[in-house]
């Protein structure tokens, strides 16, 4: 178990340090440099710029500060925002990307095991060809479709929510489900079909003639297995999340690092935009491990491997 | 192979003649109505459906009809470039991943799995906010970073019949890997990888939609569903059409090729089974 913990932090330390690589040199060697678009500037001024950035020295220098500054924490300044530093921008949203996602994810996963459960139990059922029409319709309907429309009905409307902002936990509750809505059909689907296929596993039947009650059956000897494809897209689902919530942030006016990318990008403010992904990349890769750990709880197999 | 799934499923047969219906409207549709996409009709601005605007117009007067078409034509030329490029990838690095097996194996499989836990998005946008807004760009970036499926779905089926006698036999006779790779090993994974095609293709779309919707994508004047959906959230109370149409075609299409996926994947998954059994 131990050796397989470390291999996983290597793998994940190795990705981080590839992805932190690539964008750096990516936004380096792009044609044009972040002071361009501005009006023409003295010679003189553009190199005492550049030298404020360190962007005078040779490029290997300049990565190896880089690198030096994150392991620090500093993700550097900002090229636009002149007061702030790229860090300072990150943090001040990142609690709100982080609750929204956290809370879509947990409301993705309460639905889809529900619905995956339900129509998986009964395949080919009235039941189950209803949940999964409504699952398919709803991966078909984009967020960026379905956002805007929610606040339409039930901010404007209805006026049951507000329409915008982060003000209180009552803010959330549009945006959670508008990000969570898709994942959870996905997660549903794949439900479903594992569940349709677990319930022939010999252990099935030993639980079914030992006469146990449904539940437990279901809970204790379905669920485990059936749960496992599920545990393994969560690592891409998240990925998807926290893109998603860019779009959201951006419909729901949430003032969230998705906000800040998409300004960062409006921009090209190179440093901010650099900063999000490796945020991003960062915090997924350490789901991904989670996940990966709990997978080793429940399979054994994984464990010894 | 898949003429099967047509017979059998009426979804299947639906979602075919709805995506014909999507790919006539992306070639005729931009010139059907007489209107061109950045045509001004100074005396109907943000006017509803009428005979002469179909879909009605836009807050600048532009007709909805004619864009909305265009938006068609980008997002089946997104899924075609950005749909091959992936393939061009992933076919090949599935293919050599699963031939060589072994240590080569693991570490191009280990590279897929750590990129599937990237914000590939994200990166993008990052690209393109780089290198400019070019919508060719756009599309071969995210067949760049659409292979991972592809790849994976190639290996694995490489791995199945690379045991397979024929394969043994030619390998026997001398033949080149080049030349097994390409004449024994790719006809038999042509199959899963249609299928997997089918499937990426939604992803695509999705994700050029969300990209150009955020203003990063498609510029004025041109569009794309993505930018329509955008301007029609922007006015969806005074003038809900300008939202609905987009968006209406985005998911009609998107939900066409996820169930004629789905069906040929279905008919993929009974006839291994059927392989398997007899």
């Amino acid at each position: 178990m131990r050796k397989y913990i470390a291999k996983r932090l290597g793998y994940a330390a190795l990705t981080f340090f590839c992805v932190v690589t690539v964008v750096f040199f990516m936004v380096r060697l792009a044609p044009g440099g972040p002071f361009d678009s501005m009006r023409r500037l003295p010679p003189e001024v553009e190199a005492n710029l550049q030298a404020a950035y360190g962007l005078d020295k040779p490029l290997i220098v300049q990565y190896a500060t880089y690198l030096s500054n994150l392991a620090h924490g500093d993700l550097g300044p900002s090229f636009k925002q002149k007061d702030f530093t790229v860090g300072e921008l990150v943090s001040r949203g990142l609690p709100i990307s982080v609750a929204l996602g956290a809370m879509a994810l947990a409301l993705a996963l309460a639905i889809g095991l529900a619905v995956g459960l339900a129509a998986g139990l009964t395949p080919g059922s009235l039941l189950d060809a209803v949940l999964m029409g409504l699952s398919n319709l709803n991966i078909a309907i984009p967020a960026i479709v379905v956002a805007p429309i929610m606040v339409l009905v039930f901010a404007v409307f209805l006026s049951w929510f507000p329409a915008g902002g982060a003000d209180s936990a009552w803010h959330f509750v549009l945006p959670t489900i508008a990000l969570a809505l898709p994942y959870s059909a996905a997660i549903a689907r794949l439900t479903r079909s594992s569940v349709a296929e677990s319930r022939f596993e010999p252990h099935m039947a030993t639980a079914v003639s030992k006469g146990l009650p449904r539940r437990r059956i279901v809970v204790r000897h379905l669920m485990p297995i059936a749960i496992i494809p599920v545990l393994s897209y969560l690592g891409p689902a998240v990925a998807g999340l926290l893109t998603g919530s860019v779009v959201v942030e951006q419909v729901f006016d949430l003032p969230g690092i998705g906000r800040y990318f998409v300004q960062g990008a409006m921009n090209r403010d190179y440093t901010l935009v650099m900063g999000v992904v490796i945020v991003y990349s960062g915090a997924i890769l350490i789901f991904n491990l989670l996940v990966d750990l709990a997978y080793a709880a429940i399979d054994p197999r994984i464990r010894f491997d | 192979m898949f003429a099967n799934v047509f017979k059998r499923s009426m979804l299947a047969r639906t979602s075919l003649v709805l995506l014909l219906l999507v790919g006539v409207a992306a070639l005729i549709g931009p010139s059907a109505s007489g209107w061109q996409f950045d045509e001004i009709d100074w005396d109907s601005l943000e006017t509803a459906p009428s005979a002469v605007h179909w879909f009605g117009t836009d807050l600048i007067g532009r007709d909805l009809f004619v864009r909305t078409m265009l938006g068609a034509r980008v997002s089946l030329l997104v899924a075609l470039i950005a749909t091959s490029v992936s393939l061009c990838i992933g076919v090949p690095y599935g293919l050599i991943a699963g031939f060589r097996g072994g240590r080569t194996d693991q570490i191009m499989m280990r590279i897929v799995d750590g990129m599937y836990a990237l914000p590939f998005i994200l990166l993008v946008i990052l690209l393109v906010v780089l290198f400019g807004r070019n919508q060719y760009l756009l599309f071969a970036a995210l067949g760049a970073v659409f292979w991972l499926d592809i790849a994976r779905i190639v290996r694995g089926q490489t791995l199945r019949i690379k045991h397979a006698p024929f394969v043994e036999a030619a390998k026997s006779l001398g033949a080149p890997t080049k030349h097994i790779l390409l004449h024994h090993v790719l006809p038999n994974v042509l199959g899963p990888v249609v299928v997997y095609t089918t499937l990426t293709i939604p992803g695509v779309i999705l994700a050029e939609s969300f990209i150009s919707f955020l203003g990063l994508g498609i510029q004025e004047p041109e569009t794309s569903w993505g930018v329509l959906v955008s301007d029609g959230t922007q006015s969806m109370e005074s003038s809900p059409w300008m939202l609905l149409f987009p968006a209406g075609c985005l998911a009609i299409t998107i939900w066409c090729f996820n169930t004629l996926g789905d069906r040929l994947r279905d008919q993929l998954d009974r006839r291994d089974n059927a392989r398997i059994t007899t």
